[in-house]
């Protein structure tokens, strides 16, 4: 089974955001990247899948800066295949990115093509479902559970209170969620090979967006709250500030 | 004069409060511009009656489409549905509420309209005919400002933060034609849990519960204060109680679990970090109750309590029942 995982590279969860004064996007200093944490539940279900079925190949696609080329050596290091850059510059809207990730796709050998859930920094949860409508093929989302039993897959997703479980053929769209699986550290040993495997460079030029970004902004800085008090003491006041104060008794 | 349409979700045979607010700010935005509001609803046969509620709430027309396939949610089908009414129709805005359906449907109309969508907004509105948006990116950090070129603007709206439309004048309601129309994936079962109990996610009141409770035995403690807040009131959950197996990740609140902007969310042994923080910050109003009065919780709490969650709960639960039983 082939299987394509696409990969962001964002800013590290920890990272202090901090807004350029000109609200012209993310002052980059100091911010350290990482593969989208999502991404990575992704990537260890299809090594898995690999290891299990001991054939098949597993090709990262990540689009971004040349950087990302970084990224895609620590996906190649926990046990991905091959990878492949579409390099361009700056940030742009999910659709013109699932454009070019499908046109990718389009015309490659794939099983299944993997993703997170969603990218933590621009939080969209948007490409996996355009990437499959661009290429026609059954889509799950926010998905906790996979079994494949030869050309069919059934999945079970997070909804409000609870699970959905969904069954599709393959070749498909999956996106996944925490809980699927535990994600491995790259070893040593698969570090060393990283450096080996196959990495392609192609630059790529996006669509002009049909959404424009304006600005960034850093968002208002919560009203300074208050201590109302100790212990059990407090806990009348605190009702009290509650119903009369705040209004949402 | 270009309106705007309302993805409406029907569950169980009543309309969402999700789906209200994204009818409210359909609603809106054609009124700004002299349109109409659409609002369109998908089910099992039998939607149609609930859907006479959505007419009720201003909307000048409500699509229904009707199939046995879709006693479960198709999103495909729902897609293709909802492009084609668009394509068919004169709409600026296309506006669904933030759910799982929302986020998992949206996304393929834009597709199919190629048109970007904009995910989770917090804020809309016109400015020189064209829409402008702002949402939240890197869990909150930072919030950005987007304006969408001429043409539909597809988006998600965040939950508890637009106003739910009101009663109106009640509308048309007419047949939504599915004919051709056919999904990729089939939806076998809906597992939910405890159905009695709101999601953290749908709450207007959220009590979550961290280490600080010392064990899943002290639950009974939160669930108390849950009941005395009323029918809207849902529990909640760090991820450190989730990854030590005391509650199930339905329930985690942060980066790694749901977002939440309730009116009202009690932080009850949570220290406060970051990716908790992002979870929860834009909650209204956020109270914490934590032994250690230099806990971050603090700084985002606007009010706070120092005290053992174990004196406190009982105490507070009680005051809750009594202040809300109207006296
Ligand atoms: C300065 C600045 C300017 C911006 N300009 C615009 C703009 O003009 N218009 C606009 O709409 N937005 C703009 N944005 C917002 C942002 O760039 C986009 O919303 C974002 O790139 C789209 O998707 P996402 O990363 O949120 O994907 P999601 O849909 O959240 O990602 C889900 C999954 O898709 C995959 N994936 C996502 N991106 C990639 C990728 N690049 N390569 C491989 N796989 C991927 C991953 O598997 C990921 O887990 C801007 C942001 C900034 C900071
Ligand atoms: C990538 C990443 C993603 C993450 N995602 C999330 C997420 O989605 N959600 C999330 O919550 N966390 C998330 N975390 C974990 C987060 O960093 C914290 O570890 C977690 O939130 C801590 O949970 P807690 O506040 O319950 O526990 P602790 O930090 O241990 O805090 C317990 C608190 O309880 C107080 N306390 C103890 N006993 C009592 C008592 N008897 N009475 C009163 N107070 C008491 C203590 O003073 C302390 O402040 C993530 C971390 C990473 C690295």
């Amino acid at each position: 089974m082939n299987t394509i995982v696409c990969m962001k590279r964002v800013p590290d969860s920890a990272t202090r955001v901090r807004v350029t004064p000109d609200g012209a996007g993310l002052d980059p200093a100091g911010v350290k990247y990482v593969v989208n944490p999502y991404d990575e539940f992704a990537l260890e279900d299809a090594i898995r899948r690999r290891e299990e079925a001991g054939e098949g190949k597993v090709t990262v696609v990540a689009l971004g800066p040349p950087e990302t080329a970084e990224s895609i050596r620590q996906a190649l290091a926990m046990g991905a295949d091959e990878g492949v850059l579409l390099a361009c510059a700056g940030s742009h809207d999910a659709l013109s990115v699932a454009r070019a990730l499908a046109n990718e796709i389009r015309g490659r050998e794939v099983d299944l093509v993997l993703f997170g859930k969603q990218a933590i920094d621009d939080d969209n949860m948007q490409v996996p479902q355009m990437v499959a409508e661009f290429l026609g093929l059954p889509c799950a989302t926010v998905v906790v559970g996979l079994e494949i039993a030869g050309r069919e897959a059934t999945a079970r997703r997070e909804v409000e209170g609870g699970h959905e479980v969904v069954e599709f053929p393959l070749p498909a769209v999956v996106s996944t969620q925490k809980g699927l699986n535990e994600p491995r550290y790259p070893s040593l040993k698969g570090i060393m090979a990283a450096k080996r495997k196959p990495l392609e460079q192609r630059d790529v030029t996006l669509d002009a967006p049909t959404i424009e970004f304006l600005r960034l902004d850093e968002p208002p800085a919560p009203a300074a709250g208050r201590i109302v008090g100790e212990g059990v003491d407090a806990v009348p006041e605190l009702v009290r500030a509650l119903r009369d104060e705040a209004g949402v008794l | 004069m270009p309106g705007a349409l309302a993805y409406a979700e029907i569950r169980e045979g009543a309309v969402s409060r999700a789906s209200r607010e994204a009818v409210g700010l359909a609603r809106r935005i054609a009124a700004d511009a002299g349109g109409e509001t659409h609002v369109v609803a998908l089910g099992p046969p039998g939607t149609a009656e609930a859907a006479a509620a959505l007419a009720g709430f201003g909307a000048d027309h409500t699509y229904v489409g009707e199939s046995e396939v879709l006693t479960l949610c198709q999103p495909d089908i729902a897609a293709a549905a909802i492009a084609r009414l668009v394509e068919a129709g004169d709409y600026d805005a296309v506006i669904f509420a933030a759910t799982a359906q929302g986020r998992d449907i949206a996304p393929r109309v834009g597709a199919r309209l190629g048109r970007s969508v904009a995910s989770e907004v917090i804020e809309c509105r016109r400015e020189d005919g064209a829409i402008v948006v702002r949402r939240p990116m890197y869990a909150g950090k930072a919030i950005a400002t987007l304006r969408f070129t001429p043409g539909p603007a597809v988006m998600t709206i965040r939950a508890n933060v637009f106003a739910p439309a009101g009663e109106g004048a009640a509308g048309e309601i007419s047949n939504l034609d599915l004919d051709g129309l056919e999904g990729r994936v089939r939806t076998a079962a809906l597992e939910q849990g405890d159905r009695d109990r709101l999601d953290v996610s749908e709450a207007t009141t959220i009590v979550s519960g961290g280490r600080g409770m010392q064990g899943p035995e002290h639950w009974p403690l939160l669930e108390a204060l849950v009941e005395a807040l009323g029918d809207e009131a849902a529990l909640g959950a760090s991820r450190a109680v989730v990854d030590a197996g005391w509650r199930p990740h339905g329930e985690q609140v942060g980066q790694t679990g749901k977002t939440v902007s309730p009116n009202l969310y009690f932080a009850v042994g949570i220290s406060g970090a970051i990716q908790h923080l992002a979870g929860m910050r834009t909650a209204k109003v956020i109270v914490a109750i934590n032994r250690d009065a230099d806990a971050p919780i603090f700084g985002v709490a606007d009010y706070g309590l120092v005290g053992d969650v174990f004196e406190v709960l009982p105490a507070l639960t009680e005051a809750v029942r009594e202040a809300r039983s109207g006296d």
